[in-house]
């Protein structure tokens, strides 16, 4: 095909004379872009103002200059854009390697693990002649695609079952091999119930490290032996701690900024030498079933709170029985006398962190939505199609909550029953 | 039967705590529940004993503080005595190693110092013994191998199966220690012995300082065009995107409930 740009003048004439009879057609064959703005004859850049803009819902026309309205695959196009925007880093001889063991709670970086890797990002790129590399390792299966967005070079994914569960010593046993094979620059773990803080403080001393525990700020010190200083809580978090930042350092959340201005290659790696299997005297017989009424309702994973419009309150207390959720409730369920204090979830009653919260028949006062706010999936059962907590909700549906909840507990008897017949 | 039933030796490591507000010296909270968990088993298991033990200087404030402990219904607490700022884990080590108990519980973490909730590692490597951290429960000791429930977050518990002699730390999952008693705390003994005592020139040459307040993270919104960041910034924390299904009957609606539910993995 030729590359000369062929220009037919009467159809820019009728694209630039809005009151031509086809000058809506010819628009349209343009394409959106080329309506409002083209190269004219002497190379200079024309605008139309007029064709800019398009006529909302009221009959009034409206501009958005963001650029999102110039048709879907504008649009596209510049989402697009804006995910390429971060940039590729590849590190193929690093200088260093900063080790990071994050959690993976639920099988996906917390943000915990995020903040831990932002840390380890500046820890790695401290000099930019010779950055070091971010090498990850982690254990179990994981649901996680985004290891490269979040910072991380190399990849070691470690399988096995044996790292399944409470395996502190199998575990042990795969980072002192990492240790050996490629002698990390600085450990990285978090400090955080779920794992870290055990599997760190046993990796200390399996390396013989004093590690700083409990680290919320590291600054570049040249007098310090790995050239950074480091700031610790420590004594029931009433002391701080300055202190050169040693090999191993076990970090607190919100220690640094997660990564978001480039994308790394999460490279997979492997070792050479096999990982001893390590000889256990702890042996892990699962999680055992807890009653969920007497789990604290601030840890409680999973809510099943109700409100003012509850009306069959047997079938609702049957519901969390079956579900397996601790039972909250609004303010009006409360003072009703439906549900004791203690179960008040909002402003005046508990913060809670579940990470599903199943709401039926509460509106979604702001004091219970304050509440809530850290929960990660809400789902609300309302009559109400425009109430506040149906525009929280991740999933809302509108309809009859006992209706709902009784189908829903039927649902789950029979998954359950199928399963118990399948095994 | 009845052989297996007999009671075990308890060590309860106990250190000198620090009220959160007045800072004045008190039983450390963690300490006192696991000395509540001792004392329970010695309900349980007949015939066993517990003893406390302390490593540290002996002054005015930190002997009240230990009477905290004998408090809740013991005889005797074994001091080794110190010098101030001196590592406490060789001395710890070389009597638990004598004195060799089944059981050592310990809190995590010190309420003074670096409190950085390394002496039950530290004790567990020297001693090679196994450690298991965040104790909820006892529930049974036979034959050398005690069965554990291990406290998890959101209120979770997992059962582990260990073999004696171990190491356990305990903190907030365990039941509130009891009320300490005046006067049997006078009349019980503190039995000091002198042990070796090594400075820890690491501690004191860091700077420790009054803990300031975090920094709160911002949140900072990089935006390509004014718009979007006066959008970011006038947007409501909870905004839309959710789904929301009308007319549906409840058998509908109960089964997207559902898929929500077993995407997440909350049903057990």
């Amino acid at each position: 095909m030729s590359e000369i740009r062929r220009r037919d003048p009467r159809r820019e004439w009728i694209a630039r004379n809005r009151l031509h009879p086809e000058h809506a057609s010819v628009l349209a064959e343009q394409g959106g872009s080329a309506a409002s703005e083209w190269l004219g004859p002497n190379g200079v850049i024309r605008k139309n103002p007029r064709a800019i803009g398009f006529i909302g819902p009221n009959g009034i026309k409206r501009i958005d200059r963001s650029g999102a309205q110039q048709g879907g695959q504008v649009a596209g196009g510049a989402r697009q854009g804006a995910q390429d925007s971060r940039r590729r880093v590849e590190i193929p001889e690093p200088a260093f390697l900063v080790a990071v063991v994050p959690e993976l709670a639920g099988g996906r970086l917390s943000g915990h693990d995020k903040d831990l890797l932002g840390l380890a990002r500046r820890l790695a790129d401290a000099d930019s002649e010779r950055p070091g590399a971010v090498l990850a390792v982690v254990f179990g299966e994981h649901k996680e695609e985004g290891f490269g967005e979040a910072g991380i070079d190399r990849l070691l994914h470690l399988a096995d079952d044996t790292y399944a569960g409470f395996a502190p010593e199998a575990r042990l046993a795969a980072l002192a091999a990492v240790e050996r094979e490629l002698a990390p620059r600085h450990w990285l773990l978090p400090d955080s119930p779920l794992g870290g803080a055990d599997l760190g403080r046993r990796l200390a001393l399996r390396l013989g490290e004093r590690p700083a525990t409990g680290v919320w700020q590291i600054e570049a010190d040249g007098a310090a032996p790995l050239g950074w200083r480091c700031t610790a809580r420590g004594a029931a978090e009433s002391l701080d701690i300055q202190r050169p930042l040693p090999r191993l350092a076990l970090a607190l959340a919100e220690c640094a900024e997660p990564v978001d201005e480039t994308r790394h290659a999460a490279a997979p790696l492997s070792l050479a030498e096999t990982i001893p299997s390590a000889f256990s005297r702890i042996e892990d017989l699962g999680q055992v079933a807890v009653d969920p009424a007497g789990v604290a309702l601030a840890e409680a994973e999973f809510i099943l709170s109700g409100g003012n419009g509850v009306k069959d309150w047997e079938g609702f207390h049957h519901a969390a029985k079956v579900l397996g959720a601790t039972e909250g409730a609004s303010r009006v369920a409360v003072d009703d006398g439906f549900m004791a204090r203690d179960r008040q979830v909002g402003a005046t009653g508990t913060w809670v962190t579940a990470r599903v919260y199943l709401a039926v028949g509460i509106s979604g006062a702001i004091q219970h939505l304050q509440g809530i706010q850290s929960c990660d999936k809400v789902v609300a059962i309302n009559l109400d199609p425009g109430c506040d907590m149906i525009k929280r909700a991740d999933l809302a549906v509108i309809g009859d909550s006992a209706a709902i909840l009784a189908a829903l507990v039927a649902r789950v008897e029979q998954q359950r029953g199928g399963q118990r017949d399948a095994a | 039967m009845q052989p297996e039933q007999q009671g075990i030796e308890v060590a309860v490591l106990v250190s000198v705590g620090r009220h959160p507000i007045t800072g004045r010296a008190r039983r450390a909270d963690q300490d006192a529940r696991g000395l509540e968990l001792a004392l329970g088993l010695e309900r349980q298991l007949p015939g066993s004993r517990v003893s406390l033990l302390h490593a540290g200087p002996r002054g005015e404030e930190s002997e009240s503080a230990l009477r905290g402990y004998l408090g809740m219904g013991l005889e005797r607490l074994t001091l080794l005595e110190q010098a101030e700022g001196s590592d406490a884990i060789p001395a710890l080590a070389e009597h638990l190693a004598a004195a060799a108990p089944q059981l050592v519980i310990t809190g995590a973490r010190a309420e003074r110092g670096e409190g950085s909730g390394l002496l039950p590692y530290a004790l567990a490597e020297r001693l090679g013994w196994p450690l298991v951290n965040g104790l909820a429960a006892v529930e049974s000791i036979e034959n050398g191998v005690a069965t554990l429930l291990q406290a998890l977050p959101r209120g979770q518990r997992r059962r582990l199966k260990v073999r004696l002699p171990a190491i356990v730390s305990v903190d907030g999952a365990t039941p509130v220690a009891r009320q300490s008693a005046f006067g049997p705390a006078r009349r019980a003994e503190l039995v000091a012995t002198s042990a070796p005592a090594e400075a820890d020139r690491e501690l004191a040459e860091w700077q420790l300082a009054p803990a300031r307040k975090r920094p709160k993270r911002l949140k900072i919104i990089k935006a390509a065009s004014a718009r979007d960041r006066f959008k970011a910034a006038a947007a409501k924390a909870e905004g839309g995107g959710g789904q929301v299904l009308k007319g549906v009957s409840a058998e509908q609606g109960a089964e997207a409930i559902l898929k929500l539910l077993n995407e997440e993995g909350v049903l057990r």
